[in-house]
């Protein structure tokens, strides 16, 4: 008959009006006093008492908290966290790079070069304005100093300001993401709640010292004739 | 008393709403009834294929997800496999079941996604688009979970996949199979038996399987027609030769099996994803490095490779000759293929049924022009 179909969708678009809502309100969502005053750590009172237009426009439920998204641990946010004392300066990551956006200044300076760790970076600029978040860098380290980092709010006004040099690099919170560093994984590690700030607990192996690569690589072979 | 009337012709896009990106037609209307159509592309070209001749063979894996960007894990996988079998290398069971449930899933998203953009080209708005889209989110979030990015994916790596799925991927997994098939019910029940989308859709646009044949069609489209053509089956690759499942055909040929084609591909999808689940072991995902470098570098020689994707066959040739990037790249896209009929389709139908059919073909324009 016709119109039974009709009736049918409608049965599901009337059943969906009463189930739970599933779209998150981004940036920032509407709330009652509550939880307003929940969210900045004051009682009602003392919201009264310092803002009497707040607090009517809580009773109504007009205030707004902003919201923050929680992504996966593995997420391939828009900084990237590295960290200096891990880096050799062997530049895979810039080579690996599919459009070329990592540029890195070295020079020699030190005294264990074949240690392969004295080359002092003069320059270590990532253009994230041109980036794509392949994370193709990450996986080419070989020294899990560069990861993927887990922001993702970093709007610009100037294309310059979205170049992470060297000293934003190192200056910044350090939040990596698990991306390709199946170790965080293990250790349970959750970047919204911890930033890892200390380079020895972000790698699978430490970097060897020059004294024990001296070790192995030299008084053994002595001792092997 | 007689009008005198003459035929007009219309511009219609690159930027229109309804044409699925930048597709531009050039349509010639009797009053309502269309007497002519030309499509033009070429709008959202990015010259991908000649990037990739610059490119080393795991970087192309980041522009085959730019190609068509509702289904970027089937793009992965139709480029790996053709790399595979360029360089000759094995890849490992773990890996090929993970990426065969990461496409299979893709497949479903993509599937979606075309039913509800249908559905809202019918002047449904809003309502059957949500409901796909909640779907296709959680489907998203999965893909998420695994690889960090919920539509640029570049998840897979020769010889399987970059990195093992989270447990809390197969927690997501299990409640997705188990909830899905209600949610596929509850959309059917919305749209399957609606007096408004036979009404606009049954009839419209038909396809013969000759015509279809003759003009290289592959996917729905030609399923629709009743050629019972799916290269899982009739050209096995990966695990599918070890995988049951059935494909759906019709024999209308119009706008309304095309739809109910995708619906009953997706419920054989979930299937499949599900008997993946099952054979799934432990074990290495990728083979190591010592076996394929990072820099893979294939014997000179060429090969053409094809899967079904979600809008038909999607194949890849590459040329090799020796060096770290290939000496030429070429996507067989099935989108531009399926396009080619479109006059033939629409020519007697009416203004309405335009976008209808547009939404009905499923195309995407990154992976017409690429």
């Amino acid at each position: 008959m016709l119109g039974i179909g009709l009736i049918k969708g409608l049965s599901v678009t009337f059943k969906n009006l009463f189930t739970p809502i599933f779209t998150i309100q981004y940036p920032d969502k509407k709330v009652g006093l509550l939880a307003y005053s929940k969210h900045i750590n004051k009682s009602i009172f003392q919201i009264l008492k310092e803002n009497p237009k707040i607090f009517l426009m809580g009773i109504i439920g007009m205030v707004t908290i902003p919201v923050k998204i929680d992504q996966f641990p593995r997420f391939r946010g828009n900084e990237f966290v590295w960290y200096d004392d891990r880096c050799t300066a062997c530049a895979s990551c810039a080579k690996y790079c599919p459009l070329g956006i990592i540029e890195i200044v070295t020079h020699p300076a030190g005294e264990n070069m074949q240690a392969g760790e004295n080359y002092a970076i003069d320059k270590f600029d990532i253009d994230t304005g041109r980036c794509m978040f392949c994370g193709l860098c990450v996986e080419a380290c070989p020294y899990d100093a560069l990861h993927m980092g887990t922001d993702f709010e970093r709007g610009n006004y100037s294309r310059v300001n979205l170049v992470l040099d060297k000293e934003t690099l190192t200056s910044q919170d350090k939040n990596p993401s698990s991306w390709f560093r199946p170790q965080f994984e293990s250790n349970e590690y959750n970047p919204w709640e911890e930033s890892m700030s200390n380079s020895k607990d972000a790698g699978r192996h430490e970097k060897p010292s020059y004294q024990k690569i001296k070790e192995k690589w030299v008084n053994k072979r002595k001792t092997d004739g | 008393m007689s009008v005198k009337s003459e035929p007009i012709t219309i511009n219609l896009g690159p930027q229109h709403p309804s044409t699925h990106g930048v597709f531009r037609m050039r349509v010639t209307f009797d009053g309502e009834t269309i007497i002519d159509l030309e499509p033009i592309f070429g709008y959202l070209h990015r010259g991908s294929e000649k990037l990739a001749e610059e490119r080393t063979y795991t970087q192309i894996v980041t522009l085959t997800d730019r190609m068509d960007y509702v289904s970027s894990m089937l793009n992965n996988q139709g480029y790996i496999l053709a790399l595979e079998k360029l360089a000759n290398i094995e890849p490992k069971p773990r890996g090929v079941w993970l990426r065969m449930i990461a496409s299979e899933l893709q497949r479903i998203a993509s599937h979606l996604v075309a039913i509800g953009f249908l559905i809202q080209d019918l002047g449904a708005w809003g309502t059957p688009l949500t409901y796909a889209m909640r779907e296709r989110e959680k489907i998203l979030q999965m893909f998420e979970m695994l690889c960090g990015a919920r539509i640029t994916n570049s998840y897979l790596r020769p010889g399987g996949v970059f990195m093992d799925a989270p447990v809390q991927f197969w927690d997501a997994l299990s409640e997705f199979t188990q909830n899905f098939p209600s949610e596929i019910e509850e959309l059917e029940k919305l749209l399957s038996s609606n007096e408004i989308i036979f009404s606009r859709t049954k009839g419209v646009a038909t396809l013969t399987a000759e015509q279809a044949l003759n003009a290289s069609i592959t996917g729905p489209i030609l399923r629709s027609t009743g050629v019972d053509w799916d290269l899982r089956k009739s050209d096995p690759y990966d695990y599918y030769d070890q995988i049951k499942f059935n494909v759906p055909t019709h024999t209308a040929g119009d706008n309304y099996a095309r739809y109910i084609l995708r619906v009953q591909e997706m419920k054989e999808s979930l299937s499949i994803v599900k008997q993946c689940v099952e054979r799934i072991e432990p074990g290495p995902i990728r083979p190591h490095h010592d076996e394929v470098p990072n820099l893979v570098k294939p014997p000179i020689g060429d090969c053409y490779s094809a899967i079904e994707g979600s809008k038909g066959e999607l194949g890849f040739y590459l040329v090799s000759d020796g060096s770290i990037s290939p000496y030429r790249w070429h996507v067989r896209s099935s989108s531009l293929i399926n396009l080619t009929l479109l006059k033939e389709m629409l020519v007697g139908t009416l203004f309405g049924d335009l976008f209808v059919t547009f939404g009905s073909i499923d195309i995407n324009m990154g992976e017409v022009d690429r």
